[in-house]
């Protein structure tokens, strides 16, 4: 429990208060809802990719402050970055999220993504996390609408590579 | 003072709910040096050592299978199965004790009306009226129902206080109408319906009514012949016995002119391959080996409740729901959801500028448990325009300090997030 407290620490509710690339894109290339009807969080994500790069990313939505959070981290994270270092990243944070990742010890990417890592201690709060992430796998893959409860969902079925 | 507090002054014997704490070992838990405040009683409620115990002799000294063999143990297996039987049939003063039949709880007893009774009464363009408040347990079967009859579904709408539009519910019979389903306290709100005004309403047109009593068993005393109510159903699990234990009472004429829904042993009085007869009412909806130990706990455990009295227990309840709501209409930035004039111990409420989850995650660090979510009754969140709320749901067993730990614990979440 000790990590859950130090889930809500400043960086994530000043994100929740403040959320970075807030709002839509005017020509998204690559556009995605993400829906957790068991909490009702709701996001929708567009993305402007250049060729491989990530150029634009934007978000709006319904959501707890974690989901809240994630999403407005990740999208200043992968602002810039190739699609390539995006889905390593959505691997890595389901990892860390789902506790498969030892980000301590396991070399990764997450830099200070990893203020999620409590959830891993909170079995009800992992989907809150990881759905923007799984939102943006579904934008990469031209999937319109994505739920946490779906069959692809990234919590039970291998992402990125496959 | 309110009126509940003047009755609680004059009442003879104080309620010592000190003295009941001590009779549920669970609530002597501490999460990370926390005391556990439970209020989530509306999911299911807690279990006192009589109830354990009694489970615990079940097994040891009373345990085989029932209705089956000449020996000594099934005979007395049998025995307490069949007095379980009778002490809820005592519990919500029904006429005859074949009137209650063992389900698995209201989710199975509801879908056992569908079956028995819809299937076989309910047709193409016949009409079911059911309302905004009902929990998913009595919509998911009716639309099962709905869809496999060609029947349709009337839904009574609710005020912004989160009560029943009686004009409408009325306004909704015509010929077609061929059932009526409604929950008697809301599980997400707390209103407490006028059942009994209902019920005479749809009688008087010749609709039978079904009573969703899973949230108003555990709060106030029900008296199905009073109500004059068609079906009833309740679980155990919410009223301090096990899980997976349950009844639906029905009216005898009714039972008897149901179909059974689930086919086995137990439920027959001879098989051949040419015919089967099936048993009398209740077996004949009771297929298979029930869940002996469990009935006999839920007997024990509405004998627990009678020895306290659910007039005592819905009047402590109140006292606990009406501090409760005082001190949070004072707060700014909290709204309760549900104000409907009547109501049971239930409170929903959301926090400006909070998702419910994030209040749920964060009450639960400071050993508060409440339920945040829909609450399984989704139409009810579309009515009132939130995706969820947090729901702290009081027992006879909560007192008033672990009001004040709410109170305190929803202060300490708008501080984080200030």
């Amino acid at each position: 429990m000790a990590d859950s407290r130090a889930l809500y620490q400043e960086v994530i509710l000043d994100h929740n208060r403040k959320p970075r690339n807030y709002g839509t894109l005017e020509h998204a290339s690559h556009t995605a809802e993400g829906h957790n009807p068991l909490c009702g969080d709701h996001i929708r994500l567009a993305l402007n990719l250049d060729g491989d790069r990530i150029d634009g990313v934007a978000f709006q939505g319904e959501a707890c402050a974690i989901c809240k959070a994630s999403a407005s981290m990740m999208t200043a994270t992968i602002k810039g970055k190739s699609r390539q270092d995006a889905e390593t990243l959505i691997r890595e944070f389901r990892d860390m999220a789902t506790g498969t990742l030892d980000f301590d010890r396991q070399p990764h990417h997450l830099g200070r993504l990893t203020v999620f890592a409590g959830v891993r201690d909170l079995p009800t709060r992992v989907k809150c996390a990881i759905l923007p992430w799984h939102t943006l796998h579904a934008a990469f893959n031209a999937v319109s609408s994505t739920s946490t409860e779906s069959e692809d969902d990234p919590m039970h079925a291998p992402i990125g590579d496959a | 003072m309110t009126a509940i507090q003047t009755a609680l002054r004059s009442r003879p014997q104080a309620f010592d709910v000190e003295r009941i704490r001590a009779d549920f070992p669970i609530l002597k838990l501490k999460f990370d040096g926390k005391p556990l405040v439970y209020l989530d009683n509306a999911a299911s409620s807690q279990m006192p050592q009589a109830v354990i115990d009694r489970l615990v002799r079940y097994q040891s000294a009373q345990h085989a299978n029932i209705h089956r063999a000449v020996h000594t143990l099934s005979e007395i297996a049998t025995a307490e199965y069949e007095e379980a039987r009778r002490k809820l049939q005592r519990f919500i003063n029904a006429r005859e004790e074949r009137e209650i039949v063992f389900t698995s709880g209201t989710t199975d007893s509801i879908n056992l009306v569908m079956h028995g009774y819809g299937r076989k009464f309910i047709g193409a363009g016949d009409e079911i009226i059911l309302t905004t408040l009902e929990h998913h347990s009595n919509i998911v079967p009716w639309q099962m129902l709905a869809e496999e009859k060609g029947a349709k579904i009337r839904v009574v709408p609710i005020n912004d206080a989160g009560e029943l539009l009686i004009d409408a519910y009325e306004s909704l019979f015509n010929d077609r109408t061929k059932f009526v389903g409604v929950l008697h306290v809301s599980n997400a709100l707390g209103t407490v319906n006028p059942v009994k005004q209902m019920i005479a309403f749809a009688h008087a047109r010749g609709v039978p009514v079904l009573i969703d009593g899973a949230q108003a068993a555990p709060h106030m005393k029900v008296d199905v012949q009073d109500l004059d109510c068609d079906f009833y159903a309740m679980s155990g699990h919410k009223l301090c016995g096990p899980t997976g234990i349950g009844i639906l009472y029905g009216k005898a004429a009714l039972l008897e002119r149901m179909q059974p829904f689930k086919g086995g042993g137990d439920m027959i009085l001879s098989v051949s391959f040419e015919k089967t007869i099936y048993n009398t009412i209740p077996h004949k909806f009771e297929a298979g080996t029930p869940p002996i130990a469990a009935a006999v706990g839920f007997g024990a455990a509405v004998d627990y409740l009678s020895a306290i009295g659910m007039d005592v227990i819905a009047m402590h309840e109140l006292e606990l729901l009406d501090c409760a709501t005082e001190q949070i209409k004072r707060m700014p930035g909290v709204r309760i959801i549900g104000t409907a004039a009547a109501k049971a111990a239930v409170l929903s409420f959301a926090v400006d500028g909070v998702h419910p989850h994030d209040v749920g995650t964060l009450l639960n660090q400071q050993g508060i448990a409440v339920r945040t979510g829909h609450h399984c009754a989704q139409p009810v969140m579309q009515r009132f325009k939130v995706p969820a709320t947090s729901r702290a749901s009081f027992a006879f067993y909560n007192n008033m300090a672990e009001v004040d730990a709410l109170i305190a614990g929803i202060r300490a979440v708008q501080k984080v997030f200030a």
